[in-house]
């Protein structure tokens, strides 16, 4: 039982960030360690609710209260297991992940919510400090059965765990040169230090699984002999087309796309690349689009000693808490303000671009114009209309869905209408044998979601291959989160 | 049955649920003088406890009356045309056996009947006299049709004896042992060539005999001429008027019985019966001739009423030898266990018994005779009242009341009382009455029973110690996951009571599917649920009434019970139900030298070929069985049946099925009192398991998994410092005394009667399954068998053995999610998504996510959430209506209410939102068990309409009770039915210390039962008080659902209530021990259908209305609910969601974050709801409901209610996994002439009362507070007396009251129940004579003084303390005086919170509950003083210190201010009653004054020391107190 009044004795309180100067000379997280007891007080917090809806509000289903409580006496490897037992890689959720169950929060109705984020990523780093959160836990009793997992972001990593602990032989296919997928290449080096995620591969080899690298199936291995060698195959490839912008002066110079310009800053954080080819060293720098891929440009751009920054966000600004149109437990709908957004730069709200403007076909500016966003559009307000200058400016608005020349193509597997795999309840595709999770079946969507999309998706390829399954099965496809 | 208008079972009517209660007189000449005076005096009192019984639908037809007295020879002798031998010794019995036989009424069948007896008595040796037709007037009588139609003919049956050695016929005794085995076979032979009930015997004796039938008490004298014959003499008379929650007339049913009348109800007569079959085949008698066996069953099977039983089986012991007092102290104990001044050759007799025979336990007043022995005997609790008088002319009058012939004052030498446990006789032989030590020290003495016990019982502590083993984690783990625990289980289950020995608590009911709907493996436990006692009789405190209770038994072989000696007691004594792993080492090892062959020991190992199903599983059994015959065939005398020991292919068969398999087999085989039967049980985890378990028939349980668990999470440090060592003993200490909470609320005392007593209600398994395995346990709905079972059994033994373990790495158990909601676990109606999307649509106004709200709700219960899921509406087969047609929204809402919460439980933010909201709707708002503030009160649009009286009676007062227009009595609540509750002081904050007329910061507990309702009878006359006290108001009662709720309603009506309420048992707000929330109770569907259609065969449902509560969550629930009989619909959970609850369930915490459950401030800052959003709630709801009336084609909700064919169940029982579930018996209707709805409400007629009088000559004060001084007489018959006049009072000048003593009404007489109820300020009551229970019950400022007639001798000078008043005076009074002269029944004073008494001895339990107020005791006090006191304080006369429970107060010294007004209220009490006991003391104070220690509970003594703190620092010493209380 948690303690009943633990809320009314502590307040919310977290680690403090790095000071901006220093952190901004270097690309360590920007977190400072956390003192232990208030680490407990921080879980103490929690009211061990007859109805979490944390626990709702969490796609893995995380049993926030059960390691609250066991973090609040101290029981650290007990709440290890617990926590593992919902979430292959609670370190990647605990740095990465937005909090939705924070926002579903009891305790949030009329106070701060439980640091619940907070105290995730606590226990998984005292489990890897303490030694038993990365204990390699191989199989006992081999399956005989082969599993292609394709791509290797968090719902193919979290698969190919769950289907090699169940038995099974796992090969991981990737075809970028390292495993990780996106939250190698797409996750800046400040949020989450690259030695958390080899760590897990580490575990992961030791569990069995084979990672293959530089390897594009359907191009470098055809499909054929992929279904040859593989009893079953998991496609965890993501949703990798950007959405573009479609002003006048898109095709300027100095116009990238976010993602390609965060991969090679993360490749020469991790020694693969010598240096960047874009930088924003003192450029002016304008971000367009206001989520947290734009938010990573954000922090990365200032890294880079960018002469400013400024972040576009179409929506106008949301008030402080949270707003009336996203009640409790709904993940809130409020001005967030991340690590990246305290260290310099401006945000603007309610804005559009119209066009870019170039010179010599580089980049010089961009015209917005404020207004209104409605559902799959914008209301521009009459006589708004204004100029900012630009030396660089990065796209960062989401992604439409899976790339479907060479692998998805040549399995055949059907394409829902919104660019998506479309699977059945046991994630299988429209090709028997071939699965899908993550952002390819979904949608783009959270690290959450796709862990638990590719826990999901093991079980399924389990029973598949031995008729039942005693993997825990956190999702339906089609789970949507409360809205 | 014949003679019996009693239905068979239909629907969900089953006649076995029947309950009755009575009043019980008896009169005899203590010199054996016969006499025609003794009779008619027995039918005067009979009549005169007419308002104790009760008729039906037709009143002409009474419930039961009847007459015992001894053969009236002079009569028969004269009026027979044969000749009867003459007796010897006609004191001891003539030389004839006489007794009337109902025979058949067809000539026919009545010739065949009566060939029976020739040729049974041609058999037995047995003279056939001849026959007398017994002259009966039934019309003279005016017997009602119904009985009419079922009125057998009577005849008296003559016989004598075989000529003995000594040419004597045999007579009395002798004869009477003759003729019983030819009566048995006369019994079953005609049974069994007739049918029904075969030839009733009323009686057949040659001392006795009794003339009954279903008749009404004035009735009974004019439909046998016999009664009322100048020429029928007798020494002795016992009379009993039967008040029977049925309707129907059963001729032999009625009371006495052969030796007995009976007032109360064995609650484990199931248990007791099958023993008694088990016992059959040890029996034997040298007394009785010929072979015992042929008048087997001892026990009748299917006998209809637990009284018959009892009398059968008292019958046996006394023809086999014993006395008739020795008989009855061996069944019905007193409460020997706990009592260190018990004579230890009583406690030694008291102990070999209980090797003999288990209690027959449970509420009871017998009175019996054998003609010259005339003895009465109240159970160990004493819930029954009895009385006696003792006049100048040697007779002796007893009766359930005082008052019951008028006897003048000059004539009575001495007035007395039964006592718990305590026996009266009067030997009409010697001549004298025999006090309960006289009687029980001349039986002791008869054997050296210390002797025989201290030789022969074997005591667990005594045995030699074994090698604890300690088990590794990786086992203890493995085999958690074989028997299903979850997590959860280890966290909400076993944890708390391993860390603290008590079990943990839970709030806001359960919202998951019963076992039968549930979609994951269920244990087999699951399908039971507890059933609990409510209006029939009463549960028990086995916290604070310890003293009555034990769980202590014997368990081992038994040897011929009517040949007792020594060897008799050769068993082994249990001090605890659950046995830990070393203690079961130590009994399975007893005879492991061979030295104690009489306690060798087997085991059977219950496992089963998992693969094999239901099937193997079935085949398993019938080994287990086979080997167990084998076992004792081999001598062992302890079989313990053990599920260790499973693999990958055998799996443990679930231990309760192997108990009960095995436990009913050898009932069958006549062998279960061979031995002792031991349960090593994997399974059993939680205290419903080993409750079952004890319930179905084990002598002991030892739950080795869950203890192995407690050791692992201690050597884990998971349950703080607790050693492993202590965590064993804490769950085995906490699984024993949940054990005894269970017992208790059914009102059962001692394990030893509770093991095999099959007090649960099954659910959800088909009745095959359960006449095999769980004989008698029925079910009408069927349900899973042991496929289902054994797939259940296998889906979690699969989950332990999975091909590879890393499959489930980090994932030690299941989640499980029964308590909180979980992902993975099981539905809850509440999850997430449904409180947000209630919560959100009502707050926001849209009626569109509402909608959402109903059909998300919807389908969580059709799958399987609830059991109205399962049901469809049969839209398609109606005629719709057009929705404008329907009646307004407006209207339907006025039939909604909102549940019973109190003021305390909840904050007053979220009581005033409910409030408020029921008022501007026209629906009702319920106060709940807490009082309402005057301010609230009197404003109509805060105010509760509702009014709750609970247990604690907390805030009941006049003004309370005058402002309401419903008072609700709370039996029993869904969450905890047969519990009390407790409100501990640090939640007991100065404002709710103030509503509840209570002590801030001192806690406040509720009694399990309603210490003025322990039966029928009482609950009618506490209807009848709360009428006095708001004759504007409707009175209802609130029951919860479990099979027989549906009789127990047709027994409110009876006892007339307005309203029944059928409470599920997944509602509740409160908090309650999880095993109580989960496992007791069953959902409101069964209960409402079971009512409606128990209410229509009855022909009552029309006078009564009938509301349903309990997890009303969407419109189609309340259709359901309508369509089922309900007419109004109380909600609870659903609008406190609205109000912003989100079912955090720690109400029980004082945290609830939302500012509900709470009233700290801090907290209720943060409350949200507002009035409107409640409104919009219901609106909505009532909106669906009219689209739903008119779908179904009905106009009004009048028009929908009870229509269960609309109504089907067809598709959803094919479809469901619900596993053969068959809800039809939901639907039937049955075909009655009566009534869908209340029609036509009972009418309640209060002018003839002693109050209508009262108000009379009243009216100068109720008019313009002018000072009236009234006299009248008054008589038992009138009931409640000064209440209603005192309701005027309130009701004119306001919850003020008047000047003090404007009012005074002086009594003369002896005055019936409830005198001077609810008595408000202004009103003074001063009675001549004596009275009965309750006087001051919830005296509200008036004072009541009662003393004695100075002419009877009973008050001469030297003369003991006469006893002037009954049981439970003053109970739940808040202020007011009250002064007895004389002495009083138990608990007295109990739960007073403000009122001062005086009083010259008490019963036991004086002061129970006391929250506040002064009591003065001047005189004796029974045991148990002070249990349960929390606040007030006692002054007793010389204290005997073990009387007093020390668990909450201290017995001290008075201080000096203490001792002046101690003398001055002792000075009053002198004054007003003309005490003589107050002139002694006060004679010579200074010295009298030092032998008065005060009863002072340590709460309090630090509250008051607190105030006087605050008083000298001038600080607020409420805040000071609330601040000490909080830390």
């Amino acid at each position: 039982m948690a303690d009943p009044s633990g809320f009314l004795k502590h307040t919310r309180g977290g680690p403090a960030r790095r000071p901006i100067p220093l952190r901004l000379r270097d690309w360590r997280e920007v977190y400072e360690p956390y003192d232990e007891q208030e680490t407990r007080n921080q879980a103490a917090r929690c009211m061990d609710c007859g109805v979490p809806f944390c626990h709702q509000g969490c796609p893995l289903g995380n049993i926030i209260p059960e390691w609250n409580d066991l973090v609040r006496t101290g029981k650290w490897a007990e709440a290890s297991d617990r926590l593992h037992a919902t979430n292959n890689f609670p370190e990647f959720t605990g740095r990465l992940c937005p909090a939705p169950c924070e926002g579903a929060c009891v305790l949030g109705i009329a106070d701060d919510p439980v640091s619940i984020k907070l105290v995730e990523q606590e226990i998984a780093d005292h489990a890897i400090a303490a030694g038993f959160g990365l204990e390699p836990r191989p199989a006992e009793l081999s399956t005989g059965r082969t599993v292609a997992v394709i791509g290797s972001g968090p719902a193919g990593l979290a698969a190919a765990q769950q289907l090699a602990r169940a038995g099974h032989t796992v090969t991981v296919f990737e075809r970028d040169g390292r495993i990780g997928g996106l939250m190698r290449y797409g996750i800046p080096e400040f949020k989450m230090a690259r030695d958390v995620l080899d760590r897990r591969l580490a575990q992961m080899s030791a569990e069995g699984v084979t990672f293959v690298a530089d390897c594009n199936v359907g191009i470098d291995v055809t499909v054929e002999k992929l279904q040859e060698d593989f009893d079953a195959v998991v496609i965890c490839t993501g949703s990798t087309v950007a959405r573009e912008l479609t002003v006048d002066g898109r095709d300027l110079a100095g116009v990238h796309l976010a993602m390609p310009y965060l991969i090679q800053q993360n490749e020469v954080c991790e020694g693969t690349r010598d240096a960047v080819e874009v930088s924003a060293e003192g450029k002016r720098v304008v971000i367009i689009g206001g989520g947290d891929t734009g938010a990573d440009c954000y922090g990365t751009a200032l890294r880079q000693n960018a002469a400013s920054v400024t972040q576009l966000d179409i929506h106008v600004m949301p008030p402080p808490t949270r707003d009336l149109s996203t009640p409790w437990p709904t993940y809130p709908l409020m001005l967030r303000i991340s690590a990246a957004h305290e260290e310099g730069g401006d945000r603007i709200f309610g804005v559009n671009s119209t066009s870019i403007e170039g010179r010599d076909g580089r980049v010089t500016g961009l015209n917005l114009v404020e207004g209104k966003r409605i559902p799959g559009g914008f209301i521009p307000t009459d006589g708004t209309e204004y100029h900012i200058d630009a030396d660089m400016i990065l796209i960062a608005l989401g992604f439409v869905g899976p790339e479907r020349p060479g692998l998805l193509d040549e399995l055949g597997v059907e394409i829902a209408q919104r660019g998506t795999i479309v699977r059945d309840e046991n994630y299988m595709t429209s090709v028997p044998g071939v699965f899908v999770a993550g952002d390819a079946g979904r949608g783009q969507s959270l690290i959450v979601w796709a862990i638990a999309e590719g826990r999901s998706a093991a079980a399924g390829v389990d029973a598949y291959l031995a008729g039942r399954s005693f993997l825990p099965d956190p999702l339906e496809p089609t789970a949507v989160a409360l809205r | 049955m014949q003679f019996s208008a009693t239905p068979a079972p239909q629907g969900l009517y089953d006649p076995q649920h029947e309950r009755d209660a009575c009043g019980v007189a008896a009169v005899a000449d203590i010199r054996g003088r016969r006499s025609h005076a003794i009779v008619s005096s027995g039918v005067t009192a009979l009549i005169n406890l007419d308002h104790r019984g009760a008729a039906g639908a037709d009143p002409a037809v009474g419930d039961g009356a009847g007459i015992l007295i001894q053969v009236p020879d002079e009569l028969l002798r004269d009026d027979v045309d044969f000749q009867l031998p003459v007796s010897p010794d006609p004191r001891h019995g003539q030389a004839y056996a006489v007794g009337i036989a109902m025979l058949p009424v067809d000539p026919a069948e009545r010739a065949r009947a009566k060939a029976i007896v020739n040729r049974v008595l041609g058999g037995e040796n047995l003279t056939l006299l001849g026959w007398r037709t017994v002259p009966t007037d039934p019309e003279g009588a005016g017997v009602g049709q119904m009985a009419l139609d079922v009125m057998p003919v009577f005849e008296q049956l003559f016989l004598a004896g075989p000529i003995g050695e000594d040419g004597q016929l045999p007579y009395g005794l002798e004869l009477d042992r003759m003729v019983y085995p030819a009566r048995k076979r006369v019994e079953h032979e005609s049974q069994a060539e007739i049918g029904g009930d075969g030839i009733y015997f009323p009686s057949l004796s040659s001392r006795t005999i009794v003339y009954k039938g279903m008749l009404t008490t004035a009735q009974l004298p004019a439909f046998y001429a016999d009664i009322t014959d100048r020429r029928t003499t007798s020494a002795v008379a016992i009379v009993h008027s039967r008040f029977s929650t049925n309707t129907f007339p059963a001729w032999p049913l009625a009371h006495p019985f052969r030796y007995l009348a009976h007032n109360g109800e064995i609650n484990t007569v199931r248990g007791n019966r099958n023993r008694m079959r088990a016992r059959e085949a040890m029996l034997s008698s040298t007394l009785i001739p010929g072979d015992l066996s042929r008048a087997f069953p001892i026990v009748t099977p299917g006998a209809a009423s637990d009284s018959a039983s009892l009398d059968e089986v008292l019958e046996l012991l006394h023809l086999g030898g014993r006395s008739l007092p020795h008989a009855v102290m061996m069944m019905i104990p007193e409460a020997w266990e706990n009592n260190a001044t018990l004579d230890p050759a009583i406690r030694g007799f008291a102990e070999f018994h209980a090797s003999l025979i288990e209690p027959w336990d449970g509420p009871a007043c017998v009175t019996f005779t054998d003609g010259t022995l005339l003895g009465a005997v109240l159970d160990r609790n004493g819930l029954r009242p009895g009385r006696w008088w003792l006049t100048s002319d040697d007779i002796v009058v007893l009766a359930s009341e005082a008052g019951v012939l008028p006897i003048p004052p000059e004539k009575v030498i001495e007035r007395g009382r039964l006592q718990p446990g305590r026996m009266f006789l009067v030997d009409t032989d010697q001549g004298k009455i025999l006090n309960d030590t006289d009687v029980k020290t001349a039986l002791a003495a008869e054997q050296p029973y210390r002797d025989w016990v201290h030789a022969g019982l074997m005591r667990l502590t005594e045995l030699p110690p074994r090698e604890h083993v300690t088990v590794s984690h990786r086992s203890v783990l493995a085999r958690q996951r074989i028997f299903g625990y979850t997590e959860e289980e280890l966290r909400i289950l076993v944890t708390p009571m391993a860390a603290t020995g008590a079990e943990g608590i839970g709030s806001m009911g359960t919202d998951t599917p019963e076992a039968v709907l549930s979609q994951r493996p269920r244990q087999i436990f699951d399908y039971f649920t507890q059933l609990f006692a409510q209006v029939t009789n009463p549960p028990l405190d086995a916290i604070r009434e310890a003293v009555v209770t034990t769980l202590s038994s014997v368990i081992g072989p038994e040897a011929n019970l009517l040949e007792p000696g020594p060897w008799s007691c050769r068993q082994v004594v249990l001090p605890f139900p659950v046995l830990d792993n070393d203690d079961l080492a130590k009994l399975m090892g007893m005879n492991a030298d061979g030295n104690l062959p009489g306690f060798a020991s087997a085991t059977i190992s219950g496992l089963y070929d998992v693969h094999g199903g239901g099937e193997a599983l079935a085949a398993a059994i019938e080994r287990c069985r086979l080997q167990t015959d084998e076992a004792i065939a081999r001598g062992a005398r302890v079989i313990m049946l053990s599920d260790r020991h499973s693999t990958a292919d055998k799996a443990p068969i679930p231990s309760l099925l192997l108990t009960s398999a095995v436990h009913q087999h050898l009932v069958r085989q006549k062998s279960r009192t061979k031995v002792a039967l031991v349960v090593e049980s994997g399974d059993a985890r939680e205290v419903h398991h080993v409750a079952t378990l004890l319930g179905y028939g084990a002598g002991a349980v030892n739950p080795y998994l869950a203890i192995e668990t407690a050791e692992d999470l201690a050597r884990h440090g998971l349950l703080g410092d607790v050693t492993p060592e202590k965590a064993v003993k804490n769950i085995v200490y906490a699984l024993g005394k949940g054990v005894l909470k269970v017992m208790s609320k059914m009102g059962i005392s001692t394990v030893g009667s509770y093991r095999a007593a099959q007090v649960f209600a099954v659910f959800g398994l088909n009745q095959d399954v359960l006449d095999e395995y769980f004989t008698g346990s029925t079910t009408r709905t069927g349900g899973s068998g042991l496929d289902t079972i054994a797939s259940d059994v296998a889906r979690r033994h699969s989950l332990a053995f999975v091909p590879n373990p890393q499959t489930l790495e980090h994932r030690g158990l299941e989640i499980g999610g029964q308590y909180q909601w979980r992902r993975e676990g099981e539905i809850h109606l509440f999850n997430p998504e449904t409180v947000y999307l209630l919560q959100h649509s009502t707050r926001s106004k849209q009626q569109k996510i509402f909608r959402r709200y109903a059909e998300t709700v919807d389908k969580l219960t059709k799958q399987g959430g609830t059991l109205r899921g399962l049901f469809e509406l049969r839209t398609a087969d109606a005629t719709p209506v057009p929705l404008a047609e329907v009646e307004p929204a407006g209207e339907i809402v006025k039939r909604f209410v909102t549940g019973a919460m109190s003021y305390g439980s909840i904050s007053i933010e979220a009581h005033q939102t409910l409030a408020i909201a029921m008022n501007r709707l026209g629906g009702r708002s319920n106060t709940g068990e807490g009082g309402e503030d005057v301010e609230r009160l009197l404003d109509p649009v805060r105010r509760s309409a509702i009014k709750q009286v609970a247990s604690g009676r907390f805030g009941v007062t006049s003004p309370y009770l005058v402002n309401a227009a419903e008072i609700q009595i709370k039996m029993a609540q869904g969450a905890k039915p047969g519990e009390g509750g407790q409100l501990p002081g640090s939640k007991v904050y100065p404002w709710i210390a103030n509503t509840r007329h209570a002590t801030a910061g001192v806690g406040l507990i509720s009694p399990p039962p309603h210490h003025d309702i322990y039966s029928i009878e009482d609950l009618k006359q506490l209807i009848h008080d709360l009428r006095n006290a708001n004759p504007a108001a409707d009175v209802s009662v609130k029951l919860v659902s479990e099979p027989g709720v549906g009789t127990v309603a047709a027994g409110v009506t009876k006892a007339h209530a307005d309203k029944v309420i059928i409470a599920g048992y997944d509602g509740g707000t409160g908090a309650a021990p999880l095993t109580s929330l989960k496992h007791a109770g069953q959902p409101w569907e069964l209960g409402i259908a079971e009512t409606q259609q128990t209410l229509r065969i009855n022909q009552l449902r029309e006078q009564v209305k009938v509301q349903v509560d309990g997890g009303l969550r969407t419109p189609r629930d309340v259709v359901v609910a309508m369509l089922l009989g309900g007419e109004e619909f109380g909600f609870s959970t659903a609008p406190l969601v609205v109000a912003g609850c989100v079912m955090m369930r720690v109400c029980h915490l004082d945290t609830c974050p939302v500012g509900i459950a709470t009233q700290n401030p801090v907290l209720r800052d943060r409350y949200t709801g507002t009035p409107e959003f409640v409104e919009t709630f219901f609106l909505y709801m009532a909106e669906m409901i009219r689209e739903y009336l008119a779908a179904l084609g009905f106009r009004s909700v009048a028009e929908a209610i009870g229509h269960a064919e609309m109504l089907d169940v067809s598709a959803a029982v094919e479809h469901h996994r619900a596993r053969g579930l068959d809800l039809a018996p939901l639907l039937e209707i049955p075909q009655v002439a009566s009534e869908y709805s209340c029609t036509n409400p009972a009418q309640h007629d209060l002018s003839k009362t002693l109050d209508a009088e009262l108000i009379k000559q009243a009216a100068p004060a109720l008019q313009d507070a002018r000072g009236v001084r009234i006299h009248l007489p008054i008589r038992n018959v009138d009931r409640t007396a000064g209440t209603m006049l005192g309701s005027e009072v309130t009701r004119v000048h306001g919850p003020e009251g008047l000047p003090d003593h404007t009012i005074e009404v002086n009594l003369t007489g002896t005055a019936g129940q409830s005198l001077g109820a609810f008595l408000p300020k202004g009103l003074s009551i001063d009675l001549l004579g004596d009275a009965n229970d309750y006087v001051g019950k919830g005296l509200s400022g008036g004072r009541i003084v009662v003393r004695p007639d100075e002419n009877s001798p009973s008050q001469a000078p030297g003369v003991k303390t006469q006893v002037i008043a009954g049981n439970t005076i003053g109970y739940g009074a808040t202020s007011g005086e009250i002064y007895l002269r004389g002495r009083v029944g138990e608990r007295f004073a109990v739960r007073n919170s403000g009122a001062l008494m005086v009083v010259e001895g008490t019963g036991d339990h004086a002061c129970e509950y006391m929250t506040g107020g002064r009591v003065v005791i001047l005189g004796r006090t029974g045991r148990n003083v002070g249990a349960g006191m929390s606040g007030g304080i006692a002054y007793l006369l010389d204290p005997e210190p073990a009387k007093v429970n020390p668990e909450l107060v201290d017995l001290e010294a008075l201080d000096i201010d203490e001792v002046a007004w101690l003398g001055e209220v002792i000075g009053s009490h002198a004054k007003l009653t003309g005490s003589r006991v107050a002139a002694a003391l006060l004679a010579d104070w200074p010295i009298a004054a030092v032998r008065f220690s005060r009863v002072m509970p340590r709460d309090y003594r630090r509250v008051l020391a607190l105030r006087a703190e605050a008083a000298a620092l001038g600080v607020d010493a409420d805040e000071m107190i609330m601040e000490a209380s909080h830390g």
